[in-house]
């Protein structure tokens, strides 16, 4: 399976510019389509492209299992961290508008930035650690062509 | 036009989902019906729902599917089929008029004067862009308006992640 050096150079090509697109899609989800549950997944979907193309063995070697267990709690804790951070400043839970900014709408713009990102980690985490603990490790190396 | 054609071929990747007897080629289709999916949510101007269905529904979940088959057999198992189709076609037949009764009452598509459009939604059409700050009021109401709901969609998901962990990942250390 790993041999195919086509399948390998065009991942190794389509890789970087599918978590490019991953973080301009979690960036850019308040002024487009998209935000962090897409952007997420998208991420989440390149590492699973390199570890079906490279073997999980490689895969892991580049999102080790303690990175993704770790990521997917930082994304909720950033999360409900800013709503509770609005809550702390005297606001309702998850009322922007209460964040430390000049503008209403900046601080607006920023919480959603901030929740967006830690949705994205959650997701992309998540999604990694799915795929990785369900698909079939062969025993002794042995991948099943499925 | 294009609706006739997309809806068609919807149901045609329904029908060809249940009936494949290879997994993986049922598993394909699915991508393929929600990629279709995909095409009815932008044509109904929803490009976010497009999007998640794209990524999700397309994307990640072939994959997973895939990842569960690899560790099961790519065959269905063949099972008699004789002896209850009779009895389970009746009641489909029933459940799918019931629903059809059901969607005789709801609004025209597109009704101005449909409830859902009077309820919270001119608030949000209204106050979004300055009550919130963002352009996209879909991302307005999912993150602001109901970021409690977001908030436990995250958490759905993570937990989602941890039962992973917890029930698959133990096993391959024992084994």
């Amino acid at each position: 399976m790993g041999e195919n050096i086509i399948r390998r150079t065009i991942t190794r090509l389509m890789v970087p510019f599918i978590q490019l697109f991953a973080l301009y899609v979690i960036v850019h989800g308040d002024s487009g389509p998209g935000g962090g549950f897409q952007g997420g997944v998208i991420l989440g979907a390149s590492f699973i492209l390199y570890a079906i193309v490279f073997g999980s063995e490689a895969g892991r070697r580049r999102v080790p299992a303690p990175v993704t267990d770790v990521l997917s709690s930082v994304g909720v804790l950033i999360y409900a961290g800013i709503g509770l951070l609005c809550l702390l400043l005297g606001s309702a839970f998850l009322d922007y508008r209460a964040l430390p900014f000049k503008d209403p709408h900046l601080a607006g713009h920023y919480g959603i930035f901030g929740i967006e990102i830690g949705v994205g980690l959650t997701v992309a985490a998540v999604m990694v650690t799915i795929f990785f603990e369900t698909a079939h490790r062969g025993e002794g190396g042995e991948t099943r062509d499925g | 036009m294009i609706d006739i054609l997309l809806l068609t071929l919807l149901v045609l990747c329904a029908l060809a989902a249940v009936e494949m007897r290879d997994l993986l080629s049922a598993g394909l289709v699915l991508s393929g019906y929600s990629l279709l999916m995909a095409v009815v949510w932008t044509r109904l101007n929803a490009v976010d729902v497009a999007f998640t269905e794209a990524s999700v529904g397309a994307g990640i979940t072939t994959v997973l599917l895939i990842a569960a088959l690899s560790r099961t057999d790519r065959g269905e198992a063949l099972v008699s089929r004789t002896r209850r189709e009779i009895p389970s076609l009746i009641l489909i037949l029933l459940t799918g008029a019931v629903l059809v009764y059901g969607t005789l009452d709801m609004p025209d598509f597109r009704d101005p004067g449909a409830p859902a459009h009077h309820h919270v939604a001119p608030r949000y059409i209204e106050g979004s862009a300055h009550e919130v700050g963002v352009v996209n009021m879909v991302t307005a109401i999912l993150a602001a308006y109901r970021g409690y709901d977001t908030l436990g969609e995250t958490t759905v998901i993570f937990t989602a992640g941890m039962s992973v962990i917890l029930l698959l990942r133990r096993r391959k250390q024992r084994g």
